[in-house]
């Protein structure tokens, strides 16, 4: 390597006499860090997402790579959020690939002092079981003066600010079916 | 101007935050109002200590503060609020009744509202009972349209009868002095001028100054009036409906604002329609006049369209005119269905099965024994969860095993854990804090048994249903006849979230066309739709909420990111930002306008008018809906077209806010002698004991105040939070903030541990010495006040007491939201006792306290005159 190469090759030489003045793009490059990629350019798809902690807003972008999620970062184009996530937003990549997550349904039986596995669909047959038996034992059809009740108060449901619009709708419809009435969720507290 | 109070928006809300540095980089002035110096503070011009659960009586201050001195935006407040209004001569003020208004009713503590209405025959005669109403937290459904009032009222434009709104106010808020706020929030006379002197002076027709809030004015006994009280200061200096000015709710969840739209509340159906009431509503003739408010002016004048459209939507060709499109399917409440009332239900033995959906109760409500007493107390329970969550544990590892109150092979509780997919996972909308609807991309499959909450409750609702398929009982009709085919895709048979988006939309029945506008709503069964107010987001077939138009290639109000309801709207009441006749107030503050060529309402946003109208439009006599709203009312879902400074029916703790001392304080209030709200909702249970207050003796054994917040790397019961490595990581630890003298007066150490104890609970943590916690003095002593984080809990990758826990449970009337912003509690230097020695010890203190069986503060305590000279009347 000839001396100008050698002075070239210093950051602060590029950062005074290039286009990165600030040093922080192009100027602060080692050979190293050159070569590089960005897991956001190798991506095989992106979706344009919304983070899912405060109700601020700030658009994401999701990168995902051969089936999972390998980068999720600020959209740019957001005029609420400019690209920008706080550190929860920034952390939600490890949100949603934690490997303390569960992905398989739990079941404790009354009494018991462990957790047991279940498949999905007994789960959710078990459930409607309940769901069905709890409404019958507890269904009001009118009141003492004889107008219409139609309901149960032997169900409960807590939950939704998390929630999807179209997830919420579902919930509110189908209990709204059911007669179940006692549905809150976070906006309540 | 930004006003920034009961929010830290730059821990809570960083990059919202964002938009206030580049404000204060422009030469805004910034104020923030906390108990707590926080990182806002830090930020701000300007920062004002604050005894958490007083701001009431500081923004009456500000409220005082501008009509001493007539700065008040004087057009617009003759104009657009009801200012000039005279008021009926039975109305009595809390000045002349030590603290509360004509009305009263001891037998139930609630107000007859008669008193309160405007001079006028026929005004708001009150629909419902105010008890059922507080029942029925009917003041949420409010949120979007007038209480009812008639329109026919009568005027004095120059505000001087001694009746009409404005003198009232005046009158209400005369004893709201600098010296008063200074006794009662413990603020400095000279801090206190400088936010009023800023306000007034950053507002009017060039200048535009905006409130901001978040849970600490909501989360209180007088929540609503906190706000209400907000809203009268922008109201008197014209900072409503226009650019930079307005009352921002900064919510805390990422579709908060849906799921109070689409709501998941017993109280409400979309689009802020009333649940049906078993007494108040037996037909559906009953409910829409319930709405309408017949003779009433503005747009819910329709509401019978928009109820019929939300039955259509659920019950499909079933419900036609000659069943009252299934009204009869309905369930009808009885009274107050809340969560916290199903949570003393839940320990009373009532309930049998509960569902939490992302929701961690155990961890996130008031009374955390409450809580996870409740659920020890079920048939069945199923959370539905990315993590394990306390909620979920709470038989397993919950506070409660180590005392003996939950023991595992004694508690009944069968319990579901059903894995939720993630946001990357599933498609659909948020709805952001200012109303703003974003469309989720599907990025991935969720893993394993992992489901969204729309495959979870059609494929419930689909079990039950076929379960169901051959009854014959008249019960099971509603879910029979629902309409409930929603086109599924991919191997788990996932219901499409697009099809759902549009039938919240609404569609035209015979062709299924989606409608474009609420206003192509048809009342005759000939349209369906399942939210009203999100009519639009399906517009031409488009999902409206999915438009990524970037930011820099469109104008500032960026109308073609996302969509906003109603209509897309962006600001609300927008026709404020105009003049009485239509022009802007100013150039630099122009927003929407008349275009008089054109004949028609225009502007940067979608104008929140009838495009035609113009500002000349005076409504015939006796009419109604929409027609009788004229060209220069702005506040179109009013009964009166005006912005409220004084509301005559529809909020249930009085016509105008009035500073009232938490549930539990250690202060006599300085005000009135009236201490507490004496409407708030009250839950007499042995469970919910409460300390006692002044004017009660022995308030002294729980000297100090306490308030909770959020930190930045933390969200909400910590259920997405704690469990996530970095975050876990930058916030490892509960603790609990206390200021230098706090510290020497109970021989705290930096580091070390402190419990504090309430007569609910005792919860330890590490102790952080900091002088962002000021001792205040109020009256002749000094008031200490303690900061902790509510986030933690007994799971999750980070541990620690949940600050909750202290709370006992009283509501706000109007919303029945719970005060978990302010308590009394002691504390002591130490780690706290554990199993039979911690219940011995809160014994000790109800002891001491002076009751051992549950204790209420007295609702009313006008008749003890242990004041001073300024409670005197």
């Amino acid at each position: 390597m000839g001396v100008r190469r050698w002075v070239e090759s210093w950051p602060l030489y590029r950062q005074l006499t290039g286009t990165d003045p600030l040093g922080r793009g192009a100027a602060a490059k080692s050979a190293g860090s050159l070569s590089l990629t960005a897991r956001t350019e190798t991506a095989d798809s992106m979706a344009r997402s919304v983070c899912p902690y405060c109700a601020v807003g700030c658009a994401q972008r999701v990168f995902v790579k051969d089936g999972q999620v390998t980068q999720i970062e600020g959209d740019p184009d957001s005029p609420i959020s400019r690209g920008r996530l706080c550190p929860k937003g920034a952390a939600s990549k490890s949100l949603v690939t934690s490997p303390f997550r569960q992905t398989t349904v739990r079941y404790r039986r009354p009494y018991s002092t462990q957790w047991e596995d279940l498949d999905l669909d007994t789960a959710m047959n078990m459930i409607a079981d309940r769901v069905l038996a709890a409404r019958d034992e507890t269904w009001e059809d009118v009141d003492d003066a004889g107008r219409p009740l139609n309901r149960t108060l032997g169900i409960s449901s807590l939950g939704g600010a998390t929630l999807d619009n179209e997830e919420n709708y579902l919930i509110k419809k189908l209990f709204t079916a059911m007669g179940a009435l006692q549905i809150e969720n976070q906006a309540r507290i | 101007m930004i006003v920034i109070q009961g929010s830290n928006m730059a821990e809570a809300h960083p990059v919202g935050f964002q938009w206030v540095m580049e404000a204060k980089r422009r030469g805004a002035k910034v104020f923030h109002v906390d108990p707590r110096f926080t990182r806002t503070s830090a930020l701000a011009d300007s920062y004002l200590p604050i005894r958490a659960g007083t701001d009431i009586a500081l923004l009456g201050g500000v409220v005082r503060y501008i009509l001493d001195n007539e700065l008040d935006f004087r057009e617009y407040v003759v104009s657009y609020t009801n200012a000039a209004t005279i008021v009926t001569e039975d109305y009595r003020d809390t000045e002349d009744l030590h603290g509360l208004f004509s009305g009263f009713k001891e037998e139930n503590a609630s107000y007859d509202q008669t008193s309160w209405r405007y001079e006028g025959q026929g005004q708001n005669v009150p629909p419902r009972d105010t008890e059922t109403q507080r029942e029925t937290a009917a003041g949420l459904e409010h949120e979007s349209h007038g209480a009812p009032v008639n329109g026919q009222t009568q005027r004095d434009e120059t505000l001087q009868h001694p009746r009409c709104v404005y003198q009232i106010l005046k009158r209400h808020y005369a004893r709201y002095t600098p010296e008063m706020v200074e006794r009662v929030c413990g603020i400095p006379q000279e801090k206190f001028l400088e936010l009023a002197e800023a306000w007034t002076r950053n507002s009017g027709r060039d200048r535009t100054g905006m409130l901001v809030y978040s849970v600490g004015w909501t989360q209180h006994s007088v929540g609503v009036q906190y706000i209400r009280t907000g809203a009268i200061i922008q109201l008197l200096l014209g900072n409503v409906g226009r650019p930079g000015g307005g009352v921002m709710a900064l919510r805390g969840h990422a579709s908060i604002q849906g799921s109070t739209d689409i709501p998941t509340l017993f109280n409400l159906l979309p689009g802020y329609l009333p649940m049906p009431h078993h007494a108040d509503h037996p037909t559906l003739d009953e409910w829409v006049d319930s709405i309408r408010h017949p003779g009433q002016k503005g747009f819910w004048g329709n509401a019978r369209t928009y109820g019929v459209n939300l039955l259509k939507a659920y019950w499909g060709d079933a419900a036609t005119a000659d069943n009252d499109y299934c009204y009869g399917y309905m369930p009808r409440m009885t009274g107050d269905h809340g969560t916290y009332q199903q949570v003393l239900d839940m320990i009373d033995g009532k309930i049998k099965g509960y569902f939490l959906l992302g929701q961690n109760p155990a961890v996130g409500s008031a009374h955390g024994r409450a809580q996870r007493l409740g659920m020890a107390n079920l048939d069945w329970l199923v959370v539905r969860d990315l993590f394990m969550i306390e909620s979920a544990t709470f038989w397993q590892n919950g506070p409660e095993i180590e005392t003996g109150e939950i023991v595992p092979e004694e508690c009944r509780t069968e319990v579901f854990f059903l894995p939720a997919a993630s946001h990357v996972e599933k498609e659909g909308s948020f709805t952001q804090t200012q109303r703003l609807l974003q469309w989720r991309e599907k990025a991935v499959e969720p893993p394993g048994d992992a489901r969204s909450e729309l495959w979870f409750f059609y494929h419930l609702g689909r079990i039950i249903r076929e379960r169901l398929a051959t009854s014959t009982r008249p019960r099971d009709r509603a879910l029979l006849d629902l309409n409930w085919n929603y086109p599924t895709h991919g191997p788990h048979a996932e219901p499409s979230a697009e099809s759902v988006l549009y039938e919240i939309n609404g569609y035209e029945v015979a062709s299924g066309r989606p409608l474009s506008s609420f206003t192509e709503m048809k009342d005759d069964g000939s349209t369906a739709g399942g939210c009203w107010i999100y009519t639009g987001v399906y517009e031409d077939g488009v999902n409206q909420a999915a438009r990524r138009k970037p930011a820099g290639e469109q104008s500032l109000v960026a109308l073609e990111w996302g969509w906003a309801w109603p209509a897309n709207r962006r600001i609300l009441y927008n026709r404020a930002s105009a003049d009485p006749d239509g022009n802007p107030w100013s150039e630099r503050k122009k927003y929407v306008w008349w275009d008089p060529q054109k004949a028609e309402w225009t502007g940067y946003d979608v104008p929140d008018f009838e495009k035609g109208k113009p500002p000349s439009y005076r409504p015939p006599v006796d009419s109604s809906g929409v027609a009788g709203i004229a060209g220069d009312d702005p506040f179109i879902l009013q009964g009166d077209g005006k912005g409220w400074l004084y509301a005559p029916t529809g909020v249930l703790d009085g016509p105008m806010p009035t500073h009232y001392e938490p549930v539990e304080s250690p202060v006599r209030n300085p005000l009135y002698r009236q201490q507490a709200n004496p409407t708030r909702k009250v839950y007499t249970h042995p469970i919910n004991t409460l300390n006692p207050s002044p004017p009660e003796p022995h308030s002294e054994v729980f000297p100090y105040v306490f308030t909770v917040s959020r930190l930045t790397e933390h969200h909400t019961a910590g259920g997405m939070s704690r469990m996530v490595r970095p975050l876990a990581e930058l916030q490892p630890e509960m603790f609990v903030e206390v200021s230098p003298e706090l510290a020497v007066e109970r021989g705290l150490d930096h580091l070390g541990w402190a419990y504090l104890v309430t007569t609910r609970a005792a919860i330890e943590a590490r102790v952080l010495v900091t002088d962002r916690l000021t001792p205040l003095r109020i009256e002749d002593r000094i008031i200490h006040q303690v900061w902790l984080p509510y986030h933690f809990g007994f799971e999750g990758l980070v541990t620690g007491e949940s600050a909750n826990d202290l709370f006992g449970i009283s509501l706000d009337p109007n919303v029945l939201i719970q005060e978990s912003k302010v308590g009394t509690c002691d504390v002591r230097a130490g780690r706290r006792p554990r199993g039979q020695e911690l219940l011995e010890l809160l014994v000790d203190y109800r002891r001491r306290s002076g009751d051992l069986g549950p204790h209420y503060p007295p609702q009313v305590t006008t008749d003890v005159a242990d004041s001073g000279r300024d409670r005197e009347v």
